[in-house]
């Protein structure tokens, strides 16, 4: 997995305020390589193991936030321990025996309830046989994905919550990716464990009649993290950079953990295609190239290979959705890079559908696109005038697009007020000039 | 709610203000774009850019005595450069406007809430 040396040194996620591992590690033994080597352990555990360890923990003692606690004491223990005692041979169920005793621990501090106490209990005796039987103990991130992505929980807070539980990102990390200030970040992640706690929601997978909209959910707030990722396309902010990553490796878990369900290898292969582009996407100066002038001999081949085996696997289940579909158009933008062309009317008929499963702005905004190049730039006109007016205000993508269409259409004036407002709202600098770099386009 | 925008940039960043063609030129597109649409959104209330800070002066009154002197209230770097004033639902519509504006590439920009009039009824 890429991308990891970039988060935090592990964060070890607690709800109580301010546990800083680096400051526990300044007051520990001096001394070299057994400080080194376990370091590198706890690391190794922090990047590998820790969703499979919390998403455990959580699921016997159905706490995420306590769950995180214990954890986190876990790997403080190790990081303690381990440079004297060397690093143990089974380090997972190690790690997963010392959270055990801290649930236990408090539980008898807080005189937890009864229930809260057998529950614990029953972790204490499921890590026991979980340690003593070999380092495989259930897989229970499946579930943990499902639990963040639950309809009983805010839409907004899914993809934060998956980040934090099933990867272990800090919340201002998290905060920063989703444009909202880190306290309020913290204040929605501990409002959301609350409720899983005290709403007594459970670590199952969902029946199967609400099995599509329940993985259609997680798929969307895997995407949202990748997405969130992809924007910061320099790199330029380490916290984000790494979010492409990290919204990858979850999507090959879920494909791993569901390997029957179509929509999961849709969303994997999309997110493979897009990360295949990532070096074409500016010049060596920084600046912007749009997809259709991207230079093809930049995009990492073997990658796009992979994301068509995985939407091929994808499609011999005979069920279309949502990623599959964006999925499609991607293909066929990667199609260029073997035939010189971008075949507009296969992209076209596949944003049709893709419109009709999933109505997003982008998607309609994409298929407007789309039409403009296969049948005239009137057509694509006349399908963004459809799109609902107060919805595309701040939607810059749709300017974007007009703009085009109308310096197309030789409607000068018309199209440099569209190119205005596109300009007024875009984050990317590099998009930012482009467009101003537009704005004296004659088209003829 | 409203929301002050304050950019905070460097004096080298206010002298391009005065080079056209850079991102810092209010004249330039970026600048004019940015305004523009927040006037669109209808969420602009009002905005000043600021001189310098060489040319800020400073004033307090110490026990009856006036102290005068020349130059910004903080010495550092980054000084006010300028401001906007938004009439938003909330921070996170704050913070998505404040990443649009063009400074935020080359300066940090703070949000403040305004304190709501007390005489205007609410």
């Amino acid at each position: 997995m890429s991308g990891h040396s970039q988060r935090p040194a592990y964060s070890p996620q607690s709800s109580s305020a301010g546990r800083d591992v680096s400051g526990r590690r300044a007051t520990g033994i001096e001394g070299g390589s057994g400080i080194k080597q376990a370091e590198r352990a706890v690391e190794a555990m922090a990047r590998e193991s820790y969703g499979r360890l919390l998403s455990y923990l959580a699921a016997r003692c159905r706490d995420v936030a306590l769950a995180e606690d214990a954890l986190s004491d876990a790997f403080l223990a190790a990081l303690r321990t381990w440079p004297e005692r060397g690093v143990p041979a089974k380090p997972e169920a190690w790690l997963l025996a010392a959270a055990r005793n801290r649930l236990i621990d408090q539980a008898r501090h807080q005189k937890v309830q009864e229930t809260y106490a057998q529950s614990f209990a029953i972790a204490a005796q499921d890590a026991e046989a979980a340690a003593a039987a070999s380092d495989e103990f259930p897989d229970e991130r499946l579930a943990l994905l499902f639990l963040c992505a639950d309809p009983a929980i805010n839409p907004d807070v899914h993809t934060p919550l998956m980040l934090q539980t099933v990867l272990g990102l800090d919340a201002a990390t998290i905060a920063g990716a989703f444009l909202v200030s880190p306290a309020t970040m913290s204040q929605r992640l501990v409002r959301a464990k609350s409720k899983i706690r005290d709403a007594g929601m459970a670590f199952e997978l969902p029946a199967t009649h609400e099995l599509p909209q329940r993985i259609s959910a997680v798929a969307e707030a895997i995407y949202a993290a990748y997405w969130h990722g992809w924007e910061d396309v320099t790199g330029a902010d380490p916290r984000r950079n790494g979010l492409a990553d990290e919204a990858i490796w979850l999507a090959r878990v879920l494909v791993r953990l569901m390997p029957d369900e179509p929509e999961p290898r849709g969303l994997l292969a999309l997110m493979l295609h897009c990360e295949a582009r990532r070096a074409a996407r500016r010049t060596a100066g920084g600046d912007y190239v749009p997809l259709s002038e991207q230079d093809v001999s930049l995009w990492r081949m073997s990658m796009v290979e992979e994301a068509e085996r995985v939407l091929a696997a994808a499609a011999r289940h005979g069920r279309a959705g949502r990623f599959q579909l964006e999925a499609a158009i991607q293909s066929v933008h990667a199609e260029r890079a073997r035939t010189g062309r971008i075949e507009w009317d296969a992209i076209a008929r596949l944003y049709e559908g893709l419109v009709r499963v999933a109505p997003t702005l982008g998607a309609m905004v994409g298929r407007a696109a789309a039409v403009a190049e296969l049948h005239g730039p009137d057509a694509g006109l006349a399908l963004l005038d459809r799109i609902d007016a107060a919805a595309v205000t701040t939607h810059q993508p749709y300017w974007a697009v007009r703009a085009h269409l109308l310096a197309r259409l030789q409607r000068g004036p018309d199209a440099a007020q569209a190119r205005e407002r596109a300009i007024g709202l875009t984050e990317d600098d590099a998009v930012r000039r482009f467009l101003l770099g537009r704005r004296a386009e004659v088209i003829p | 709610m409203r929301y002050m925008m304050l950019v905070f940039e460097t004096d080298a960043d206010m002298e391009a203000m005065h080079t056209p063609g850079t991102v810092q030129d209010p004249l330039g597109g970026a600048w004019r774009a940015y305004v523009k649409a927040l006037v669109d959104a209808g969420v602009y209330v009002s905005g000043h850019a600021l001189m310098p800070s060489t040319t800020a002066t400073t004033v307090r009154v110490e026990n009856g005595n006036r102290r005068v002197q020349d130059g910004p209230f903080a010495d550092s770097r980054e000084q006010l450069g300028g401001f906007i004033v938004l009439e938003l639902g909330s921070l996170e519509d704050a913070l998505e406007w404040a990443v649009r504006c063009p400074a935020a590439t080359y300066a940090t920009i703070e949000l403040r809430p305004v304190e709501p009039d007390p005489s205007r009824a609410t």
